[in-house]
């Protein structure tokens, strides 16, 4: 294998987004970063675009309201049970099951997006995960070629990143 | 949040994983009775099963009664915690955070429990599958005119999102505890429940969007249901029930009750983990204030009520209200009057909003004038109907109160359960209330 990661944990936000700005720079893009809350800086310094979970939510919620709407209208007219003069198909009383099926297919289907899209891309080889990410401390993983490892590891000693772990190691 | 700022990330993991310990005696002495009330509501309903729905209290003209009551009940009670969950999210109320994941708890729990009665209330509880929405076997579908079956579809789909909801707002927090315990087969479960979460930055930037959807789908979600459950009554053309103030009128009722019950939760949990520094007078202060809103609008509804009764110019509108207030139910009428109207009125004084002993007594008296606001809609307008010659009165049996009883107690097992197994407060949003720790300019944030 010619890639290495190399794992740098700190202590501070501050200075995890200016390892992140700077190893950017350095042309090093194949960057992950862990931290106990989401943090907007940190979003912004490693510059992800914008989440696709929201397609996976429209989608959801518009196909419930399609099938809210073949449940009742297609079941009501497959055996038409006439009450009164009352229309067979009357919309009024089925915007309620389209509503509710909207609701729910639409929220399965975002946590179904959630799952698939935070799993797809493997996020980092255990050895690259310290259990104080989810306490008090944030990392910045590099995924380098192996002649860049020592680089790496000097830009993340200059930016304040108290311990460097590398993979496999 | 001002009282906040001593704490630091690690110290709300430490706080909140110590919740977790080994359970105590004052638990255990807390747990067993629970599930011996449980049982009893379990032989109540065996009972029933065996002998036939006649050991309730049901006689004519009165067939909907105490197992309704405490359907809408327990629905109602549900409201609240994804009012604090999700609508509260969307407006990013801070004071929410502290509590919203017991809130939230107190819903799924709420809705289990509100689940259980209709399927209770039905002769052959065994059939309770023919509600589900699929061809008989002559190929004739459930009938989706029927708000009993927009229940089916309200109560489940309720279930289902705030279960995701609750169970996805966790997530971090449980790969928190996995990274902190010991033992191997709670570091298991835990591995296993939080899904291999790690705190990336991509996990983040989906979990982050998702979660706003999910609150975004919540938000109508919760007005809805009360409102189809509402529907079950408003649609029937009976006195007192056939009203188009019945959907406000129970969602307010309902947020009304579900905050007397995070009220009446949080207290001893705050009292017993000594989590001041967490649930503080602020987070009070904001429910409190919401009580007092919801306790107007429900109070304006009574007085509405009978207004529109005495302007319909109906005399079986008005006979059935003037019978509410003064006739054989008029003692629950009244309490119901006095807990929700009169008793919140001493929490427009800030002193009161912020004295915990009121508070709990408040929250107490809220959630039984609520329960009996829901037994007088349902039992006094079935009792009076349009045809004096159908005219009846109900009592409740020993059996109802059993399984009503079992029922309190199986929702606190559940909440017992929880607080002893999963994290009661968020870890993670907590913490991003917490100033952001910088090594530079450390109290910015």
């Amino acid at each position: 294998m010619d890639k290495q990661g190399v794992l740098g944990i700190f202590s501070y936000v501050d200075l995890t987004v200016k390892a992140v700005g700077k190893l950017k720079d350095e042309g090093f893009k194949n960057l992950r970063v862990f931290s106990p809350v989401p943090n907007h800086e940190i979003e912004a310094a490693v510059g992800e675009p914008e989440s696709i979970v929201r397609f996976f939510t429209l989608f959801g919620a518009m196909l419930g309201a399609a099938c809210g709407v073949g449940f009742t209208v297609l079941t009501a007219s497959d055996w038409p049970i006439p009450v009164s003069a009352k229309p067979v198909v009357s919309i009024p009383p089925f915007i309620v099951i389209m509503f509710e099926l909207t609701i729910l297919m639409g929220a399965l289907s975002t946590l179904l997006g959630l799952l698939i899209n935070s799993r797809l891309r493997r996020n980092a080889p255990r050895s690259m995960y310290d259990p104080r990410f989810t306490d008090d401390k944030f990392g910045v993983m590099v995924t380098c070629g192996k002649d860049n490892v020592k680089k790496v590891e000097e830009i993340l000693n200059s930016q304040g990143a108290e311990e460097i772990k590398f993979e496999g190691v | 949040m001002s009282e906040q700022n001593s704490l630091t990330y690690a110290k709300v993991n430490e706080d909140v994983i110590r919740m977790l310990d080994k359970p105590t005696v004052k638990w255990l002495a807390l747990f067993l009775p629970v599930l011996g009330f449980v049982g009893f509501g379990l032989f109540c309903f065996l009972y029933q099963v065996y002998t036939g729905l006649g050991v309730a209290g049901y006689r004519h003209p009165v067939f909907w009664g105490v197992y309704i009551t405490d359907f809408v009940f327990w629905v109602g009670i549900a409201h609240s915690g994804t009012l604090i969950s999700a609508i509260l999210y969307l407006f990013r109320a801070s004071f929410r955070v502290s509590i919203y994941r017991i809130a939230e708890a107190m819903t799924v729990f709420a809705v289990l429990t509100a689940g259980l009665f209709p399927i209770i209330h039905l002769g052959r509880p065994w059939f309770f599958y023919w509600l589900f929405p699929y061809p008989n076997q002559r190929e004739l579908w459930v009938n989706f005119k029927s708000p009993l079956l927009w229940d089916v579809f309200a109560v489940s789909t309720y279930l289902t999102v705030s279960s995701v909801f609750f169970f996805v707002g966790m997530i971090p927090d449980i790969a928190a505890i996995r990274d902190k315990v010991k033992e191997v087969p709670r570091k298991i479960a835990y591995t296993i429940l939080s899904l291999g979460w790690k705190g990336s930055n991509w996990e983040w930037l989906h979990y982050s969007r998702a979660y706003l959807y999910f609150a975004a789908f919540a938000t109508p979600l919760v007005l809805s249901v009360h409102s189809v459950v509402s529907w079950d009554f408003a649609m029937a053309d009976l006195p007192g029930w056939h009203t188009t103030i019945f959907a406000p009128y129970f969602v307010a009722g309902a947020i009304f009750s579900g905050l007397g019950m995070v009220i009446t939760l949080t207290i001893p949990i705050r009292k017993i983990f000594a989590l001041e520094d967490y649930i503080t007078l602020d987070n009070y202060d904001g429910m409190a204030k919401m009580i007092i809103l919801t306790s107007l609008i429900v109070g304006y509804a009574y007085g509405t009520e009978f207004f529109m009764a005495w302007y319909s110019g109906s005399p079986a509108e008005w006979g059935q209200f003037y019978y509410r207030a003064t006739g054989d139910y008029a003692l629950f009428y009244w309490i119901m009057v006095v807990c929700n109207v009169l008793i919140p009125i001493p929490l427009w004084f800030k002193a009161v909003r912020r004295n915990i002993k009121a508070l709990f007594i408040i929250s107490i008296f809220i959630n039984i004038g609520m329960w009996f606001e829901r037994f007088n809609i349902i039992v006094i307008s079935l009792s009076q109907g349009f045809e004096p010659g159908a005219w009846g009165i109900y009592k409740v049996s020993w059996v109802e109160m059993g399984i009503t009883m079992g029922s309190f107690a199986w929702f606190f097992m559940f909440f017992l359960i929880f607080i002893k197994t999963l994290p009661a407060i968020s870890i993670s949003e907590l913490k991003e209330i917490l100033p952001v720790p910088k090594k530079e300019a450390k109290h910015h944030g």
